[in-house]
């Protein structure tokens, strides 16, 4: 395609907590799919998340969104970024939330309503955050991801611990934003989310391990599954 | 900045006062039964009730909002929201002014009880304008936010946060020349007090309780105004877009 992908990252080194988090990272994002960030645990895709949206101090490298350096002021109204613990006050109510967020994004306050039936939480609108079960907050810590209409959309393990029905709307969501050109970028633990991305990042320890369409993956590792793939790369790796 | 944004963290920091109601009625209550056992303590010399008493007024906002502050300012940082206000177009001047505006109006709410309560059925005196002491209170509670907010940089957990209270607060009440007149302390105590905020604080309300409306108070309202601003700069340095 010849659409200038949405972040351009280049030789990214990052260190936390005094050992790196990521070494010599170079990969883009395509604009207008949704693009996997896949890797176990501790493989630095919170990282990578923090450093595409801006908040992550980076060592070495450049990480580019939209043309302009992460963290620029003209970009912080153009994403919309989830965190992995959801990120919303707890002693305010769903709707409560949300208003402020949408007043700082200067939405109308109609825009609050859409976002809560995006997520799926009608019912629950006028409750305390506190109330609330783990997966119902990190959808209200979705919501304010969405409420900005955002450009590129920065999801830190969206669907964690949600039940599948709702994983499934979620993704179907994800898809609908893409093909009205958002761009987005979900990260996951669990490979059997793959098979839902158009793209793949693939990490581990660090650094990148592959990218491509999950078709490509099966390809070019001879595997049915995405989860034998990944373990493929790895072995294919000194 | 925007009065948009500035107000509706005005407004957030409000709801989450008022979705808390044990904390309203503690905060509330609390300054007036400390008066009330004032007044019991010093019921032999109503004289040393009102030298303590008008100060005191004063200076429960500052220590109230500088534990409300340094709290809330540790959860945003702990919670996550932190992160999510600065990856917003959000000013950190309209974070900032947003706590001032929602605390200093219930500092002021909490003067004018305390000061309705002191004044009106215990019985308190001050040579001065009433007024003045609830606008002193307000400015006190203001000064307590700005500094609560820079030392809640310094507190990775509520524990470390609550101590700072004995930490920054207790020896500046302790030496700012309300339980010894400052030229009585030993020399570099004084000398001391000259470089904490609350002295000045309360040598504006000692002036206020016996009328002396002085330059001198003037300067002591600037010196807490400047103290302010300094420390809500330094708080301002301690909002970081970027962590490592």
């Amino acid at each position: 395609m010849a659409v200038e992908p949405a972040v351009v990252i280049e030789r990214l080194r990052v260190v936390r907590g005094g050992r790196p988090a990521l070494e010599d990272l170079s990969t883009a994002v395509r604009a207008g799919v949704v693009t996997g960030l896949l890797g176990p645990s501790g493989s630095g895709k919170s990282t990578l998340i923090r450093s595409i949206v801006g908040v992550q101090v980076i060592d070495s490298g450049s990480v580019r969104v939209y043309g302009l350096d992460a963290g620029s002021p003209a970009l912080r109204s153009r994403i919309g970024y989830m965190t992995q613990a959801p990120s919303v006050y707890v002693d305010l109510t769903v709707e409560e939330n949300l208003r402020y967020f949408a007043r700082i994004l200067d939405q109308p306050p109609a825009r609050v309503g859409e976002v809560v039936e995006a997520v799926g939480l009608g019912a629950e609108h006028d409750r305390v955050v506190d109330r609330l079960s783990g997966g119902q907050r990190a959808r209200v810590s979705l919501a304010a991801a969405l409420i900005g209409k955002p450009q590129l959309l920065v999801l830190d393990e969206p669907t964690v611990g949600l039940d599948p029905l709702l994983r499934r709307d979620l993704w179907q969501m994800f898809h609908d934003l893409a093909a009205q050109g958002t761009t987005l970028l979900v990260s996951s633990h669990v490979m059997d989310e793959a098979g839902n991305c158009d793209e793949l990042i693939l990490l581990r320890e660090g650094r990148l391990l592959a990218t491509g369409t999950p078709d490509d993956l099966r390809r070019r590792t001879d595997a049915d599954d995405l989860g034998e793939s990944f373990l493929r790369l790895i072995e294919e790796r000194p | 900045m925007s009065p948009r944004a500035t107000g509706a963290t005005a407004l957030r920091v409000f709801s989450q006062l008022r979705r808390d109601p044990r904390t309203i009625v503690l905060l509330l209550l609390v300054p007036v039964v400390l008066m009330a056992l004032l007044k019991g303590l010093f019921v032999d010399n109503p004289s040393l009730f009102d030298r303590i008493g008008v100060p005191l007024l004063g200076l429960f906002p500052f220590i109230a909002m500088f534990l409300v502050t340094s709290i809330t300012m540790l959860r945003e940082r702990t919670s996550g929201t932190l992160e999510r206000l600065m990856a917003m177009p959000l000013a950190k001047l309209d974070l900032l002014v947003g706590y001032g505006l929602a605390f200093a109006g219930f500092a002021a709410v909490q003067a004018v009880l305390v000061s309705l309560v002191a004044f009106g059925l215990l019985d308190l005196h001050a040579a001065g304008p009433r007024w003045l002491v609830v606008v002193l209170a307000v400015l006190n509670a203001i000064l307590g936010m700005a500094l609560g907010l820079f030392c809640s940089a310094f507190a990775r957990t509520e524990f470390q946060a609550v101590q700072f209270m004995p930490a920054v607060v207790l020896p500046q009440i302790l030496l700012c020349g309300l339980i010894v007149p400052r030229d009585q302390m030993a020399q570099v105590l004084e000398l001391l007090s000259y470089a904490l905020p609350l002295t000045y604080a309360y040598d504006a309300l000692q002036r206020v309780s016996e009328d002396i409306l002085n330059a001198r108070l003037a300067l002591d309202v600037a010196i807490v105004l400047a103290v302010t601003l300094a420390a809500l700069a330094l708080g301002a340095v301690t909002l970081r877009r970027q962590t490592p």
